[in-house]
């Protein structure tokens, strides 16, 4: 079954090739047929993508162990599930997805836009393909998954932390995001190679930015769940390379989205916006060079491979193509139109692109730091988590501020009366929270007092706008109806105050100690006491190895009542890992009361025991920012019909 | 063995259809549309009408939310009627070169 997969991967790699040659030739020679036959390649290297992506996970399911990658990531006792999770648990695999994605989303952008953009789409498929022809390169040449073995009787099996439900969703999520930051840079490229820089490439690629924007966030949120109830030290993200890898891209094309209505209302920023694109496309591929080459650090186990170099020239190749594509076309990107006053909506989203901006180029400077100083001192220097946390508050509070002014302030100009007497409601909202929550003694930590009032600042600005815009409109129906992307924006804030006011909370207070503890021993903490009643050695053995997990069992009361396990496992395929209790108290507000096997030295433990406060809402903000993006993205019949006769009319 | 003829099989799928286009003739040109210059002038125009259009609907919109005074509104609206009637008049100047 191996010869098919691999088959599969020679025929995927040779129509890509051809979607990219034939397509390039048919849009400099204007030959139709020669670029619908490019685009049918492009649509037909994802099906042989499919079938090889079949034939691996038919493998994975089997156990079918000739498969090296099925040997190196799955064992006999992983269920079908945590087996076909295997798929993306290795470079190879993730690799493939990649490939299947990728072709899947630029089949579906170009037969979607066949017709509205043709002239367009002739250049598109060729980029695409260009990209596809890079990883399916990869994947035939350099990371087959389809590479064979003599049988054996047992894998490795999967590393038990990512043995878990959220990493059956996080990474497809993730690869959802980062390849589909390729169809709005395919779509960009081939605005600029055909000329055609009018409003249409941004219509066409709106929806798919915001599906990508809404996969990397919504993965980010997933896999930051995962660190904290799987990884065991207590906090949901680290800002490790792999973790910034995926926030990078996702803050550009957040800035991307923003700037992008400023085109469409105002017709400036042409050549910002297809930065922004290029950028966010660019650090997907940077984000997985640096995991995966080995130069940094990361807590992530599939970060050392051959595959950063081959990352790197693609990265290098990609961005020259996009700087040179800018450079030729600046003529056609110039704005016709300036910024009229510094104090309008234009302006807010003009401000809120440079902090977002600067923020992802902080964080890329985080990574990269190490690298240069490796390269040049032969040391590699670390940057540590005050450097990024410094900085999130420096141009993260800012931001959320900006998110609670930009929608009172009128396009083109607002009077700074006419601006004051709007901001008068979230201002009085915002002042009332501070000085509460001073008084009543959660006004200790700065930076949380200060993302507390501005969250209540952006969240009542939202009330506001929602209440005025139902008066007028008569129902909420109607007037979500009316603007799915505004309203679908809002709940987006929304999502972000939950977010922003869950991180304070867990960061900023609650607690975080150790307890050695005998069983029958009790201890008090932040409300809590709690009670460790002794541990059970569990061993049991598989083909693959042996595994002892030594599990504490605990009680408390206080704030709540309930009891709770935690785990220390050793296992000697697989070495050692934590499970950790968690007990989430929503009648207080969504707090954790969190606790990790730290030390087992016989009946004695070493316990750690967190409470995190309000934790639960950055979960919660996840599933209101997928509602939000959803109903922002919700297909317009009407803006749909709008293109198409205004194409019309234009060509008549 | 049986694995690589299904492969065979893929791949020649893959051919049929990327050589449709050639082998489904119905008679068409075969080369593709460029727009003329006229094209553009007049998507750039309707672009521009668009989005006046759009902005004053908006505009009215905030009016009557409150979000914008009669001040500010009467200080934005003439110049939005304005942009939106010079595009229009220039569709209809582009039309009459016809």
């Amino acid at each position: 079954m191996a010869d098919l997969g691999r088959a599969a991967l020679v025929v995927s790699f040779g129509l890509a090739l051809y979607a990219c040659v034939a397509g390039t030739l048919a849009a400099v020679g204007r030959q139709r047929r020669l670029a619908d036959s490019a685009r049918n390649a492009l649509i037909a290297c994802f099906g042989s993508t499919l079938v090889a992506s079949i034939v691996l996970a038919i493998a994975l399911v089997r156990h079918d162990f000739t498969f090296v990658y099925v040997a190196n990531h799955t064992s006999r006792d992983l269920s079908a599930v945590y087996s076909l999770t295997a798929f993306w648990g290795g470079e190879e695999g993730s690799l493939l997805l990649w490939l299947l994605v990728l072709t899947g989303y630029g089949a579906l952008a170009v037969a979607l836009n066949r017709r509205l953009l043709r002239d367009l789409i002739v250049w598109v498929v060729p980029v695409i393909g260009g990209v596809a022809t890079f990883f399916a390169f990869m994947l035939f040449a350099v990371a087959s998954p389809f590479a064979t073995e003599t049988r054996q009787l047992d894998g490795a099996g999967l590393v038990p932390s990512l043995q878990n439900p959220y990493m059956v969703a996080h990474p497809p999520m993730l690869y959802l995001g980062y390849v589909g930051l390729t169809i709005p840079f395919a779509f960009a490229a081939g605005a600029m190679l055909s000329g055609q820089t009018d409003e249409r490439w941004i219509v066409a690629t709106r929806r798919w930015t915001l599906v990508a924007w809404m996969f990397l966030g919504f993965g980010q949120i997933l896999g930051s769940h995962w660190a904290y109830v799987e990884v065991g030290w207590g906090g949901y993200y680290a800002w490790d390379p792999v973790e910034n890898a995926a926030l990078m891209p996702w803050l550009a094309a957040t800035a991307f989205l923003h700037s992008v209505m400023i085109q469409e209302r105002k017709g400036m920023l042409k050549v910002w916006n297809m930065v922004l694109v290029a950028f966010a496309f660019e650090l997907s591929l940077f984000g997985t060079f640096l995991t995966r080459s080995g130069v940094v650090q990361s807590i992530h186990s599939f970060s050392r491979s051959s595959i950063g170099g081959w990352f790197l020239g693609m990265v290098v190749a990609s961005t020259a193509f996009a700087v040179a594509l800018i450079l030729w076309r600046l003529p056609l990107l110039k704005a016709r139109t300036k910024l009229e006053s510094p104090i309008s909506r234009e302006a807010a989203f003009l401000y809120n692109n440079l902090l977002f901006v600067a923020l992802t180029l902080t964080i890329f400077w985080g990574e990269i730091f190490p690298i240069l100083t490796q390269l040049f001192q032969g040391i590699s220097r670390t940057i540590g988590r005050p450097y990024f946390d410094f900085f999130l508050r420096v141009f993260g509070l800012p931001l959320l501020l900006l998110m609670g002014i930009g929608p009172l302030v009128a396009w083109r100009r607002s009077s700074v009366r006419g601006l004051l007497r709007t901001l008068a409601w979230p201002a009085a909202a915002a002042v009332v929270t501070g000085v509460a929550l001073t008084a009543v003694g959660h006004g200790t930590s700065r930076p949380g007092l200060i993302a507390y009032t501005f969250s209540a600042f952006v969240f009542a600005t939202i009330v506001v706008e929602v209440v005025r815009g139902t008066r007028v409109t008569g129902s909420l129906f109607t007037l979500v109806s009316r603007n799915r992307r505004r309203y679908g924006g809002y709940i987006v804030h929304a999502s972000v105050v939950l977010l922003a006011v869950g991180i304070a909370a867990s960061s900023t207070a609650g607690a975080n100690v150790f307890r050695t503890l005998k069983p029958g021993q009790s201890t008090r903490v932040d409300g809590y006491t709690v009670t460790y009643h002794g541990t059970k050695s569990i061993p049991s053995v598989t083909e693959s190895g042996t595994t002892v997990e030594h599990r504490a069992f605990l009680s408390f009361t206080g704030r709540a009542t309930g009891s709770m396990t935690t785990s220390q496992i050793d296992s000697s395929t697989l070495g050692p890992s934590r499970e950790v209790g968690i007990y989430s108290n929503w009648r207080d507000g969504g707090t954790d009361l969190y606790t990790i096997n730290s030390a087992q030295n016989g009946q004695t433990i070493t316990l750690q025991i967190l409470v995190k406060p309000l934790v639960n809402l950055i979960w919660i903000a996840g599933y209101v920012f997928v509602f939000g993006s959803l109903v922002a993205l919700w297909p317009d019949a009407r803006e749909q019909r709008r293109l198409v006769s205004r194409l019309a009319f234009a060509r008549a | 063995m049986i694995w690589l003829v299904v492969g065979a099989l893929v791949a020649v799928a893959a051919v049929v259809l990327v050589s449709l286009p050639f082998l489904l003739d119905h008679g068409e040109s075969d080369e593709l549309e460029t727009p003329t210059p006229r094209a553009e002038t007049r998507l750039a125009l309707i672009e521009e009408r668009d989005r006046s259009l759009a902005a004053l609907k908006e505009l009215e919109f905030d009016h009557q939310t409150g979000k914008i005074d009669d001040a500010d509104y009467r200080a934005l609206v003439g110049p939005l009627r304005r942009a939106a009637a010079s595009s229009l008049q220039a569709l209809d100047a582009l039309d009459a070169q016809d």
